[in-house]
């Protein structure tokens, strides 16, 4: 690990955020009744197949898993490039589900902001709520979390670093000053 | 007036001259060659380390006057020609109206008398219209001052009037100068048939195009006795069926040229028209038979084709813009090339570019005998520029040569005793 | 790795590389064309010229859903082809399009070089829907991504094209972007058909169509125009359904797992019989259905490229 980078959440760190968040979502939407996690590509949609894991051994029950890929909706075209497309796979339909949108770090809110779009282009959840490991602020857009790993206070320069393994797995959680 | 070149090498292939030497010009005509030459009052040129030839001849161009003005006419296409170092051009006649009558041929001798630079020597048509139906009145045209017969770019398909074209010529002592391609075999073919026309998709001319009607031009010529000119050979196949020909003592003369020497098919990538001809040009394998045929005096003359076209006509599709090119500025220096690729010597360039086509029409130019009339080429050899195709005296700038690093210029041409341009 | 081509004018100017993102875009996109609301806002904005000089009714259709459904305003000019003496001059349609501001042209035209010729005329994006006999990229890309959905890779596979090769962009640029994939290309047709040269550009030439079916992963037939019959390239269309024509005896050479295509519009009973081309094989619909995907990863590439390498 470089000089300039701290760990801020290790796997066993990421995995207890991971826990609670899977109790408040069933706490709040009152069981599994109706609900289904989306991931948003790519990160987002390794920590819904862990939450939704989380949620079976705690109530029992399958709920249904998604991934969304949003570059097709991002307002950055041009100035980004043509950034390769990951696929979207929604195997139910969203008409009147609870959606649980899971990201890895919420930042701008833009990311949340094209996924939102993505969903109601796809059909007509009954609500849709936002799950996210690091919320790291700066937001330039009116959304906020429903559910937050960790809230890191940062500057716009530094980094967060979201590692996988090569299961998909993740490992751990850095800040990355500039 | 007089004018005294002084310390030149003097080439003059007719007289057997290649030598440093002087050159003394008095009342419009060659009055002395020597060394050590005075002229009290001449104007002296230092020629050291020029060339002095015969002025340059180009017995293939087309001036597009009358009728098609807007691309070229008698007074630019002179002045290119000059440029070029060219004092004579012969124009093909397919202008608009169509040099099939005395009364065309007496406008455009009588205009290129009055208004031109360089000497211009008309071509009629082999037939009427260029249409290949009715033979031309061929003496008409030869007393008004057509020099040669030719339905250039429309050749002649019917096979019973080349016939009696070649045998009603004859008399007249008027080459035939086909242009060798059955129109049949091209199609609509806008470039050489082959591996690059399949890859960029268009239609291709084949080599057979030309060899069949080469050699069915060539036979005729055989069977009647009279003289043919084949125009701007092309393949390797037309190179050999001139060759065989010339053995058999038939009285066949061909030219080639510089594009087809220079360029090859691959000069067409990109679309560009620049590179549209017809014949189109081809393979380097082409070119080295062409180059060979240079080398072993199968090939008689070097002409341009000189084809001016508007921009606009050029500035399209591939397959919709005319064929053709302007060449007589830039043909000196890619002959010169091959002179320096050792294809063939000075004298041989010279030859091919003064007293042979001189000869093939039968026109008292390309030499510097004394007494003859003062046509003067002075060429520096190593004079490098660059091509740029709006410098060009033509009207048209339609060159594929534009941009290119040559080598060679003429830096004075000299018409009749008068120094008409001077670099 | 990102898009460097400003223009797509054919397949030869693409990298193995390129090819593949190309592919893996429209595989990705083809999950939107399966949605009840067709449509994402990814070039919102964006103008897109869909011009074309020869009638062509599915593929501009093609890329005009293509174009909508990333949610770019397309706009529709036919025009008649140009000539010197009449009508309005390439150069000229191109400045006045130009002076719109379109982000991308879509350009056929019934000249080979023209797209190429546009391109070096105005600002925008260049993508050439089909150049006289010279290429059709977008028709090579989307035969690669049929392929390589029903057969899970490229490499190695073997196609057999059978048809008129010389006048056909779509075998010019199948036969490009194939060989870059790593598969063998045969190319069968009448004597008159096939091009000089052609096998330098990597295909295996065949005149009898047997030959060139035998053990083929992928059989690809090329539309006849009827009106060459009875010229000088071809005497009748029913010596040329005959030799040329595929039909279920022919296939059954090929393997067992054979694919049929065909860049459409079919002549059933000419060079495909309807029993091959309504068949268990045959993924005529399917290209047309991954059409739509291809041109959309198309415009989405183009429209968003790092065109520093252009």
């Amino acid at each position: 690990m470089a000089s300039n980078e701290t760990v801020i959440l290790d796997s066993a760190g990421i995995g207890r955020a991971l826990t609670r968040i899977a109790h408040e979502i069933l706490e709040r939407n009152k069981g599994t009744e109706g609900l289904v996690l989306i991931g948003i590509r790519s990160g987002g949609d390794h920590l819904a197949r862990i939450l939704g894991q989380r949620i079976t051994q705690i109530e029992g029950e399958k709920i249904p898993l998604g991934t969304i890929d949003i570059t097709m909706y991002r307002d950055d075209l041009g100035s980004r490039g043509s950034l390769p497309l990951g696929k979207t796979e929604i195997p139910f339909p969203l008409d009147g589900r609870k959606v649980v949108l899971i990201d890895d770090v919420l930042f701008t809110g833009r990311t949340i902001r094209a996924a939102m779009d993505a969903l109601v282009d796809i059909g007509r959840p009954k609500n849709i709520q936002l799950a996210t490991l690091i919320d790291r602020g700066h937001r330039e857009l009116p959304i906020r979390a429903d559910y937050v790993g960790r809230n890191v206070p940062t500057s716009r320069e530094e980094k967060i670093l979201v590692e996988f393994a090569a299961d998909n797995n993740p490992v751990e959680v850095r800040l990355v000053k500039p | 007036m007089s004018i005294l070149i002084k310390g030149g090498r003097v080439i003059d292939p007719a007289n057997g001259i290649d030598d440093t030497l002087d050159l003394l010009i008095q009342e419009g005509c060659i009055a002395q060659v020597g060394k050590n030459l005075n002229a009290a009052g001449a104007e002296v040129i230092d020629a050291a380390g020029l060339l002095v030839t015969p002025g340059l001849i180009d017995m293939h161009v087309h001036l597009r006057d009358p009728g098609q003005e807007y691309k070229e006419d008698i007074v630019s296409g002179t002045k290119a020609a000059v440029a070029g170092g060219f004092t004579s051009v012969a124009c093909m006649p397919n202008t608009n109206p169509i040099n099939d009558n005395k009364a065309v041929t007496r406008y455009i001798v009588e205009k290129a008398k009055a208004e031109g630079v360089a000497n211009v020597f008309p071509i009629g048509s082999i037939t009427k219209g260029l249409k290949g139906e009715t033979l031309s009145e061929m003496g008409d045209l030869k007393d008004a001052g057509c020099v040669a017969l030719s339905d250039d770019g429309r050749p002649v398909s019917d096979g019973e009037i080349m016939r009696r074209a070649f045998e009603y010529a004859k008399p007249f002592n008027l080459p035939l100068i086909s242009h060798a391609e059955d129109l049949s075999l091209i199609g609509e073919g806008v470039m050489n048939d082959g591996f690059v026309a399949t890859e960029l998709g268009l239609k291709g001319v084949p080599w057979v195009a030309e060899d069949a009607a080469t050699a069915r031009d060539v036979m005729l010529a055989e069977f009647t006795g009279a003289r043919l000119h084949v125009a701007h050979v092309s393949t390797k196949g037309s190179v050999e069926i001139v060759r065989a020909a010339k053995k058999r003592g038939v009285k066949v003369t061909c030219e080639a040229t510089p594009h087809h020497f220079t360029l090859t098919e691959e000069a067409v990538r990109g679309y560009d028209t620049n590179a549209k001809m017809n014949p189109p040009l081809r393979t380097a394998e082409d070119v080295a038979a062409l180059r060979q045929g240079l080398a072993d005096g199968t090939v008689d003359a070097i002409a341009t084709d000189h084809a001016p076209h508007h921009l606009d006509e050029k500035n399209v599709e591939f397959n919709v813009a005319l064929n053709g090119i302007v060449g007589l500025e830039t043909a000196l220096p890619l002959s010169l090339a091959l002179v320096r690729d050792g294809v063939f010597s000075l004298v041989d360039m010279v030859t091919k570019l003064t007293v042979a086509p001189a000869r093939i029409l039968g026109i008292p130019r390309g030499t510097l005998s004394v007494g003859v009339v003062a046509d003067v080429t002075l060429i520096d050899p190593e004079l490098k520029w660059t091509v740029e195709a709006a410098k060009l005296h033509s009207k048209s700038k339609n060159t594929p040569f534009n941009g290119w690093n040559i080598q060679g210029a003429a830096v004075r041409t000299i018409v009749g005793g008068k120094v008409v341009y001077q670099r | 790795m990102s898009f460097r081509h400003k223009h797509i004018l054919g397949t030869e100017q693409l990298s193995r590389e390129d090819i593949e993102l190309i592919l893996d875009t429209a595989e990705s996109l083809r999950e939107i064309n399966s949605r009840e609301i067709k449509k994402v806002p990814t070039l919102r904005g964006k103008t897109i010229v869909n011009l074309f000089y020869e009638a062509s009714t599915r593929t501009r259709t093609s890329f005009e859903i293509a174009g909508k459904r990333l949610s770019a305003d397309t706009i529709n000019m036919t025009a008649s082809t140009s000539s010197v003496t009449k009508g309005e001059t390439l150069e000229d349609t191109a400045k006045n399009i130009q002076a719109m501001k379109p982000d991308i042209i879509v350009m056929r035209h019934s000249a080979s070089g023209a797209p190429h010729y546009l391109a070096q005329r105005v600002d925008c994006s260049i993508i050439n829907a089909g150049d006289g006999a010279h290429e059709h990229p977008s028709q090579a890309l989307l035969d690669l991504l049929t392929i390589r959905q029903r057969k899970g890779r490229l490499e190695g596979l073997t196609v057999a094209i059978v048809g008129d090769i010389t006048h056909s962009r779509v075998a010019r640029s199948d036969l490009y972007a194939m060989t870059k994939m790593g598969m063998k290309v045969r190319f069968c047709g009448p004597g008159t058909m096939v091009p000089p040269g052609i096998e330098r550009l990597g295909a295996e030439v065949f005149t009898d169509m047997d030959d060139a079916v035998r053990d083929a992963d992928v059989v690809m037939m090329l539309r006849i125009q009827l009106e060459r019959q009875g010229k000088t390239l071809l005497p009748t269309l029913r010596e040329y359904a005959r030799l040329y024509g595929l039909n279920p005896a022919r296939l059954a050479l090929a393997k067992s797992d054979v694919i049929v295509m065909h860049p459409g519009p079919l002549n059933r009973g000419v060079e495909i019989s309807s029993y091959v081309a309504n068949g268990s094989r045959s993924v005529i619909l399917n290209q047309v259905e991954n059409g739509v995907a291809v041109r959309m990863a198309l415009l989405y590439l183009v429209a968003g490229g790092d065109h520093s390498e252009a």
